[in-house]
């Protein structure tokens, strides 16, 4: 029993959750190339971050087409366990399975850079072991991270309690500093940070584990 | 086409040249044939003004598996893993067109790291520009600037392999002749090493990845002329670069690797299809026969001469196994990539080119790769330099050296490059130990519990005062900043940027150089494994600075270095190496004269590298001995500006330093020097004097200022921490914002 690293061509951050989840966290992780039909025997998902198929359209655009997303929607459906970091919250938003979109920042550059992360809940499968208004020290790397809903989605969002974490200092000009949501039913979460680039002291910081954790705690079946 | 005298100059190639084609040819050449002679020829390719001088360079030594020659430079790094890494230059196409220019030039040298069968894990890059502000250029300058930083992100980015560090510098010489140097580096096993040498008869020629169109032909000629008003024409010249299609590449070539069906491998760089068949071909002594007709072509009607000299991007050529090519095919298939058998391995040693059923070229592989004119270009004169030597009547005195400070921290070359740095994913693949911003970045091997440290610098300030010290100087600030991380340097690059080498002077200045970087990488036992010349970078008569750029790798156990900036309120601080000596002459080369006085004379700093050395060798065990807390090396702008970088966390330090001129000791740029605040300040001693180094204790670290006193106790310099950190970091994008 195993998390699913599914990798798109373009995927480039797809070795570092797999090295996050199996060395960092010693759990088990495996990859599952992008125009596989099935998922195979696991239960959870990691789409990682990257340019999919080079991402020359929209960000996400063409992956939502992909054999392996119409898995992934029905794994959703079925209440697995997805979870979107950087190109896979793109991803997920094309997909439909999120709400919202992900714009061009708002200097229209690409930042790289460690953000500090407010969790804004703690009732879901990827924050159960986060405390609320636990800070985090999370990196980002993206150039369209700016994300964007209407009103209505936003405070529905709100409502539901399903903004899993804001930014301290919004780096990108997304709504209401919205940094990572929640589906409906709580079991797809979508994010721009890097958890997996905060696994190992000697990457600077250690908080991208809780995250982790929390995802693999949810299905004790994943860790070794 | 009846080849013309002409023509002949069209391709630029001398008349004695081109005799010596119709020589090793027994004939006149076809037009096709005498296109393929210009590229290969070219001084891009064939290094024919520098080749006598680079032989001097240091090429071996214990940690080196592979020297220059191959794609690129390789050294063993244990338990049988290796590195290759080189840096390479992308220069007059940045000018032409920014984005694609620095692009395409990331693109190039990641090739020749994957072609090595190493996956690239660090880019570094080196920048020179004219200045962004002040000057009628500026705006043009500015642009160049966000083109090159933009098109350096989106391949490296999009690619997934981190750019972890850098330089970039602005001078008026580069106004018009910006350089963009690109290092790259990978890691492999050493027995998954693969080769660009063609072997064995009957084996087939595959072409993989783009299909090649019309874009670049002519680039390595391009790159070995000087620009003129015409040059913006060549902007066609100019390669696209496709990072998606970069990194399916890499994937499948490693992937093709491991079947085991691969003989050898060259990437399609400058002069393509031409030099990939003919540098394959003439390192394993055979002909390599290959049909145009079966090639992937973009667009339809094109020429031989087109496409045997079309720079298009992201292809390979590859030998394979004869009866395993279905292997090769399966893995390029997966990875939605054209690979196509288009020739075949030959006994006779001859580049063979066929199209549309006739035989378009038939050149012998050496005459192209190996036979290429070698020049001894006469440089028997002094090195170009206009500056005096000697230092004006008066220099004036400072009247405010915090003032000066703030100005200093605060100037495009000395203030924070967060700007260019934070649009490049310096993460991805987290193995980043220390990023942009450190004094070296360091990347861990995360197969083995081995990290390697790396670093680029130049000087072209220093090297156009004296470029033979100035080569020096840059190679001990390589190795300097290596130490200072805890790392042992092994292994160097080089990227040689100068002016016309057809003029004696700038020559000369080449010639310097090269036997400053041979005598420094000797004593500093980093031998040179590869790296690239790029001349003529002049623009209607105006040529740069010379500007060598050294890259050099270290090797450490994986632990993370110490910080730059200081981390404890209390912590002693001692300045290793000493305060140094700087007169009025040599205080002419330094940021101060150039930033504050607005001049340039004199020597560059005088560097004793046998002292330098010890004082590498003297931070490595204070930190093997656990005792720094942080450590930075001095460079540009002195001690009070490597003191202002360290307080850019809250803490500031209270200092004191020797009566003198102030503005000599807090500026002055003598090498040999590296901050360092301990745990435990008679232990950090006594292994200083073990060392036999100086080690002057110059203060203690305190709370949110930094002041600087002399031994008179009169207050030099004052400053709130937040002022200098201020300073620092809003100071490029306010810049480069400047209407």
């Amino acid at each position: 029993m195993k998390a699913g690293v599914i990798v798109f061509p373009g995927s480039n951050c797809d070795h570092d959750a797999w090295y996050a989840v199996n060395e960092n966290l010693h759990g088990r992780a495996e990859f599952i190339w992008h125009d596989s039909a099935n998922l195979g025997d696991i239960d959870a998902v990691i789409l990682p971050g990257g340019f999919s198929y080079g991402d020359y359209l929209r960000c996400g655009a063409i992956a939502r087409f992909s054999p392996v997303m119409k898995a992934v929607k029905k794994f959703a459906a079925d209440g697995g366990l997805v979870l979107g970091i950087c190109n896979g919250f793109q991803i997920l938003v094309e997909a439909g399975l999120l709400p919202g979109a992900l714009l061009r920042n708002r200097e229209l550059k690409f930042i790289c850079r460690e953000v500090r992360l407010q969790t804004e809940t703690t009732a879901s499968p990827f924050t159960s072991k986060l405390e609320k208004g636990q800070i985090l020290r999370i990196p980002i790397a993206h150039g369209e991270g700016q994300y964007f809903a209407d009103a209505r989605t936003l405070d529905e969002l709100e409502a539901e309690d399903r903004v899993a974490f804001r930014y301290l200092e919004n780096p990108n000009g997304s709504a209401r500093s919205i940094a990572g949501i929640l589906s409906r039913e709580r079991n797809v979460m979508g994010m721009m940070p890097h958890p997996e680039r905060a696994c190992d002291p000697l990457m600077g910081s250690t908080d991208g584990l809780g995250i982790l954790e929390s995802m693999l705690s949810a299905v004790p079946a994943l860790s070794k | 086409m009846k080849i013309t005298p002409e023509l002949i100059e069209q391709h630029q190639l001398t008349t004695s040249e081109y005799d010596k084609i119709v020589t090793l040819l027994s004939r006149e050449p076809s037009y096709t044939e005498l296109g393929v002679f210009s590229v290969m020829w070219s001084e891009h390719c064939s290094y024919k003004s520098s080749r006598i001088h680079l032989k001097k360079l240091p090429t071996t030594g214990k940690y080196v598996v592979q020297g220059p020659g191959e794609n690129a430079g390789v050294i063993g790094i244990g338990g049988g893993w290796v590195i290759a890494f080189k840096i390479e230059s992308h220069n007059h196409p940045s000018y032409i067109e920014p984005f694609q220019g620095a692009a395409t030039g990331v693109g190039g040298i990641l090739r020749d790291i994957f072609t090595m069968g190493a996956r690239p894990i660090a880019v570094m890059d080196s920048l020179r520009f004219g200045p962004i502000t002040g000057t009628p250029e500026s705006e043009h300058n500015r642009r160049i600037v966000a083109g090159v930083v933009s098109g350096i992100a989106h391949y490296g980015n999009c690619f997934g392999v981190p750019t972890v560090g850098g330089e970039c510098i602005f001078e008026q010489c580069y106004s018009a002749n910006p350089l963009v140097n690109v290092f790259a580096l990978g890691v492999c096993k050493e027995n998954e090493i693969f080769y660009a040498k063609a072997s064995g008869i009957g084996n087939p020629v595959i072409y993989v990845g783009a299909k090649t169109g019309r874009d670049g032909i002519h680039g390595a000629s391009m790159a070995s002329a000087e620009f003129t008003e015409e040059s913006k024409q060549k902007r066609p010249n100019v390669q696209v670069g496709d990072p998606f299609l970069e990194k399916l590449l890499l994937e499948a070539c490693i992937e093709a690797m491991k079947t085991g069906a691969i003989v050898a491998i060259q990437d399609m760089g400058a002069a393509g299809l031409t030099s990939s068949s003919c540098e394959m071909g003439s390192r394993g002594g055979v002909g390599i026969d290959i049909d145009l007709d079966l090639v992937p072509q973009r667009e339809t009607g094109m020429t031989a001469y087109e496409m045997l000299l079309s720079e298009s991007q992201e292809r390979m050529l590859l030998v394979a196994e004869k009866g395993r090519e279905e292997e090769v095919f399966r893995v390029f298939r997966k990875w939605g990539l054209d690979a196509v058998t288009i020739g075949v391995v030959t006994p006779d040693g001859n580049l063979r080119v066929r199209h549309l059923g006739k035989i378009v070229a038939e050149i012998p592989n050496p005459a192209l790769a190996d036979e290429a004119p070698k020049y001894d270009r006469p440089h028997n004169v002094k090195p170009h330099r206009r500056a005096p030597l000697n230092p004006p009547a008066n220099i004036p005195a400072s009247s405010d050296l915090s003032a000066d400070l703030l100005r200093l921290v605060a100037s495009p070359d000395l203030c924070s490059k967060r700007w260019i740095w934070e649009q490049y994913d310096y993460m991805v693949r987290t193995n980043t130990i220390a990023g942009p911003g450190s004094d070296a970045a360091v990347v861990r091997v995360k197969e083995t519990d081995q990290s390697i440290a790396m670093s680029l610098d130049g000087n072209g300030r220093y090297c156009y005062l004296d470029p033979r010290e100035g080569a020096k100087l840059a190679v001990a600030e390589c190795c300097r900043n290596l130490a200072t991380t805890g790392a042992i340097p092994v292994a160097a690059t080089n990227n040689l940027n100068f002016g016309n080498p057809e003029r004696p002077e700038i020559m000369a200045q080449l010639v310097e150089a090269v036997e400053g970087i041979a005598e420094a990488c000797a004593f500093f036992e980093t031998p040179i494994t590869g790296g690239n010349v790029s001349l003529y970078n002049e623009t209607l008569g105006e040529g740069i600075y010379p500007t060598p750029v050294l890259g050099i790798i270290g090797l450490m156990k994986t632990a993370k270095p110490a910080p730059v900036h200081f981390v404890r309120e209390g912590a002693e601080l001692l300045l290793l190496g000493g305060f140094g000596n700087c007169d009025d002459q040599r205080f002419g080369a330094t940021q101060y004269a150039k930033v504050i006085l607005n001049q340039l004379w004199g020597l560059p700093p005088q560097l004793d590298m046998a002292y330098e050395k010890r004082v590498h060798d003297a931070i490595r065990a204070l930190i093997e001995a656990g005792l720094v807390e942080s450590a930075h090396d001095l460079s540009d702008g002195g001690l009070a500006v490597a003191l202002s970088e360290c307080c850019t966390s809250k803490l500031g330090a209270k200092i004191t330093v020797p009566n003198g001129i102030p503005d000599r000791v807090l500026f002055g740029e003598a090498p040999s020097r590296i901050l360092v605040s301990v745990t435990d300040k008679a232990s950090a001693l006594k292994i200083a004097e073990k060392f036999g180094v100086a080690c002057p204790h110059i203060g203690v670290i305190m709370n949110e200022r930094l002041q600087i006193a002399d031994e008179r106790n009169e207050m030099l310099i004052e400053l709130s921490t937040s002022a200098l950190k201020q300073a620092f970091e809003t100071s490029l994008p306010r810049l480069l914002q400047a209407q």
